[in-house]
């Protein structure tokens, strides 16, 4: 029963005269669940970008049910029944769930050239219930929840009669009760004889649900083999090239006077009553799930947002915190969940992203900036932080997801802060990068500063914590110190049960 | 680990440069009357006009916002301005200076602040500004010009420093403050943070509101400038003298690489646009071309130039 429905032969891709993809094989049988897998720039979405057209390849041979195909461009790759669900949805949120679904391929009516909207929610619900999802044809994409509107995506692609759907990352921005939803959708398509090539850095995730993994890295073909056969340290050991005993760099440090105090802090309608401090040498975790008010908390600590109630104390000062550039002086940093909406200028230099927050420091009589002292310092950072790039002058949108969180990092770590908040420090950045991160914020701490990360991934708030706080329904539902702390109290907590 | 470019890379990121220099090329060739001192003068002196407006232009598009109010600025500051330093009033040129400068700057700052504090879109609110102030201008004196003005305030206009018209100087010295500002100075870092990314701008502590109420005052106090300059340098302050000037300077910023949607742009690029806009004008001039062609070889020439910078900068893929 198990046929190969698509193969791909000896995949070269340059960029101006750099091969990004060596002779990449990539082989997919229908019925499977097949997890691509490797660090960013590891040449897993550009060999993606190939199947589905928006990239031309430079040599190779696809093949798809034995014979070989041409894909030109993306309409021929829909041709051949290959879609794609984008790791960031690019939807027409104005547009009904229904005119997204049929996008490009609206039902007329008879003979004119008038859409036929009762035919498109007609045949939309017969779609959904094809899929056994419940959303109504008639809803405002905006209305709808992110995984809600893969759902969709996906179903679009279903009803293209897409045999081949590629996932990038698809469970980065949804919670873990939608993640089940989807895995059930996932399922029912594999169960098709549909063929699902599954793009995700969580682990657990690819033992959930795939069959078959292959491995890339630094633009070639590791190894390929089904999930069953490999282990999680061989899996890694796969894609780093090399073995990470330990992937968290955390050390002890005794913990000293109180840096941060909170007090019933409190926005309305977001969260109520939180209290919590953290010492020196030590990172507080703040674990829940999605929505539960963790970044509107953190937010507000950094002055993005105002608070209603409460009290923030800063080495046993209560402060006024306003703006960001209050907490700014006060020593506080925070690097946002969101790097690319509220961390970086993806248009402006290295350089000008990692002076940009304490560039007072660099200026005489507060105006004139000192070109080479900026220079200068940012090398050191782009040194110490180990930032890929060949200048200081490379534009930031230019770099990968780990090298960018990096530069965010340094941006912040040269503002010389107390306190450094990181909210996701790690999302959607590879196994290395994470590894390197982790490292830094050890470091920070060690140096007699502290660190409150938020975060949901679990090994991360188990493995980086010094204490960790659970947040539910925007309220404190629980705190561990890390010997105490386990993956279950962490979940029972994070539901509010 | 420096690269080393080839011609063929230079050649791509100055092409603006490049389209300057043919059409330099192309007028040397053709007018014997083009390469000589008189003309020369002749042309930097009138682009000076446009050069002004084009340096606070600048600012404001790498704001990512546009100023579409500076021409009727221009207008009606001078305007009022002039009607201090008629023949017979008894003020000194100064006030005349002082009253079209606070005139260009108080416009350019209420500009700043219903678009930064009041969030209305800088297209609707400076369209809204031109209009009172074109309006403005032709009510000030019933829609007639102002002549007559004081001998020291047109030499402002019509005089020179060591042989060089001092229009060019003023222009000179305004663009160089520019470029210090936009380059050297954390304003000027904060103008394309503020582009780049209003959000991760403020996240960083920066004002953005602020700076971007300051664009608008340097793009105001730009236009009462050349408002000065012209007005001394036709000896009259004229009700419609400004009038469509602001497109010119956009179009001018524009050519010169700074992306109408903020965050990229360098002073040096809008010289190169303001350069070439006075240089076809100038050699049309000269060529006799008649003067609704000249509208429309100058239209044809900027979406050209535009449409050659945007697609060799596209990546390849």
């Amino acid at each position: 029963m198990s046929e190969i429905l698509l193969e791909m032969k000896g995949i070269v891709k340059e960029f101006s005269g750099i091969r990004v993809l060596k002779e990449v094989p990539f082989t997919l049988k229908n019925g499977t669940v097949h997890a691509l897998m490797g660090e960013n720039g590891a040449g897993k979405s550009t060999l993606m970008k190939i199947l589905n057209g928006t990239y031309l390849k430079d040599q190779g041979e696809i093949y798809i049910k034995g014979e070989s195909v041409d894909i030109k461009n993306t309409s021929a790759a829909k041709k051949y029944g290959i879609a794609m669900i984008h790791q960031e949805l690019s939807p027409f949120l104005d547009l009904s769930v229904a005119s997204n679904m049929f996008m490009g391929r609206e039902f007329l009516k008879n003979g004119t050239n008038l859409i036929d909207e009762n035919k498109m929610n007609s045949e939309c619900i017969k779609i959904f219930e094809g899929m056994k999802i419940e959303i109504p044809p008639k809803a405002i994409m905006r209305d709808l929840s992110v995984a809600q509107m893969q759902l969709v995506e996906i179903a679009k692609a279903v009803s293209t009669d897409a045999e081949i759907i590629i996932m990038d990352e698809p469970t980065s921005a949804i919670t873990e009760e939608e993640v089940g939803k989807l895995f059930k959708v996932i399922d029912d398509l594999r169960n098709e004889g549909k063929g699902i090539i599954y793009i995700s850095h969580k682990m657990d995730e690819i033992y959930q649900i795939a069959d078959e993994i292959t491995v890339m890295r630094d633009g070639t073909y590791v190894g390929c083999d089904s999930t069953k056969n490999l282990t999680y340290d061989q899996l890694i050991s796969m894609m780093v090239g090399r073995s990470l005993d330990q992937q968290f760099h955390k050390t002890f440090h005794k913990p000293g006077e109180v840096l941060i105090e909170v007090k019933n802090l409190t926005r309305k309608e977001e969260f109520r009553n939180i209290s919590f401090e953290v010492r020196s040498g030590e990172i507080l975790g703040i674990a829940g799930l999605m929505g539960a008010g963790r970044t509107e908390i953190v937010e507000t600590i950094f002055g993005l947002r105002k608070k209603d109630e409460g009290e923030i104390l800063i080495e046993g000062k209560a402060v006024t915190i306003n703006c960001p550039k209050d907490a700014i002086e006060k020593g506080v940093a925070f690097v946002s969940e969101d790097r690319k909406s509220i961390g970086l200028n993806l248009i402006g230099s290295i350089k000008e992203n990692i002076t940009l927050a304490n560039l007072r420091k660099y200026c005489s009589l507060g105006t004139f900036i000192h070109m080479k002292e900026e220079r200068e310092t940012s090398d050191e950072y782009i040194k110490k932080l180990a930032i890929k790039t060949e200048s200081r002058n490379k534009l930031t949108g230019e770099l990968s997801g780990g090298n960018q969180q990096k530069v965010v990092i340094a941006r912040w770590l040269s503002t010389n802060p107390k306190v450094m908040i990181l909210d996701e420090p790690t999302r959607g950045i590879d196994v290395g990068a994470k590894a390197e991160i982790y490292k830094l914020m050890d470091d920070f701490a060690a140096q007699g500063n502290c660190v409150i990360m938020v975060s949901s991934e679990m090994p991360e708030i188990l493995g980086m914590s010094d204490r960790v706080i659970v947040i539910h329904d925007g309220k404190i539902t629980g705190s561990f110190y890390a010997k105490e702390a386990t993956q279950e109290k962490i979940l029972t907590a994070a539901s509010g049960i | 680990m420096k690269r080393k470019h080839n011609i063929g890379y230079y050649l791509i990121k100055y092409k603006v440069f490049l389209i300057f220099a043919v059409l330099f090329i192309v007028m040397a060739v053709t007018s014997d009357f083009f390469l000589t001192k008189a003309n020369l003068f002749n042309m930097l002196r009138q682009l000076s006009i446009n050069g002004l407006l084009a340096v606070g232009m600048t600012f404001v598009l790498i704001t990512g916002g546009i100023d579409l109010s500076i021409g009727a600025v221009l207008t009606f500051s001078a305007m009022v301005g002039c009607s201090f330093i008629r023949n017979d009033s008894p003020y000194p040129v100064i006030v005349c200076i002082l009253v079209t400068i606070a005139i260009g700057i108080t416009i350019g700052f209420i500009n700043g602040v219903v678009i930064a504090k009041g969030n209305v879109p800088a297209f609707i609110v400076t369209l809204g500004t031109q209009l009172m102030a074109s309006g403005g201008a032709l009510l000030f004196n019933n829609g007639s010009p102002i002549p007559g003005l004081k001998d020291s305030y047109n030499t402002i206009g019509a005089g020179n420093i060591l042989g060089i018209p001092l229009p060019i100087i003023i222009f000179l010295v305004v663009l160089l403050v520019g470029v210090l500002i936009l380059k050297r100075t954390r304003f000027g870092r904060y103008t394309y943070a503020v582009g780049g990314n209003n959000l991760a701008a403020e996240a960083c502590g920066i004002n953005a509101a602020v700076v971007k109420i300051k664009v608008y005052v340097i793009a105001g106090l730009c236009a009462a400038i050349a408002g000065i300059v012209l007005s001394s340098r036709v000896k009259t302050a004229t009700p419609l003298a400004g009038d469509g000037y602001e497109l010119d300077a956009i179009a001018a910023v524009v050519l010169g690489g700074t992306s109408l949607s903020g965050g990229v742009g360098s002073m040096w690029g809008t010289v190169v646009g303001v350069l070439i806009i006075g240089l076809l004008n100038n050699g049309m001039d000269l060529l006799n071309v008649q003067s609704y062609f000249q509208d429309i070889i100058q239209g044809l020439i900027i979406v050209l130039a535009v449409f050659i910078d945007v697609n060799t900068n596209k990546k390849q893929r």
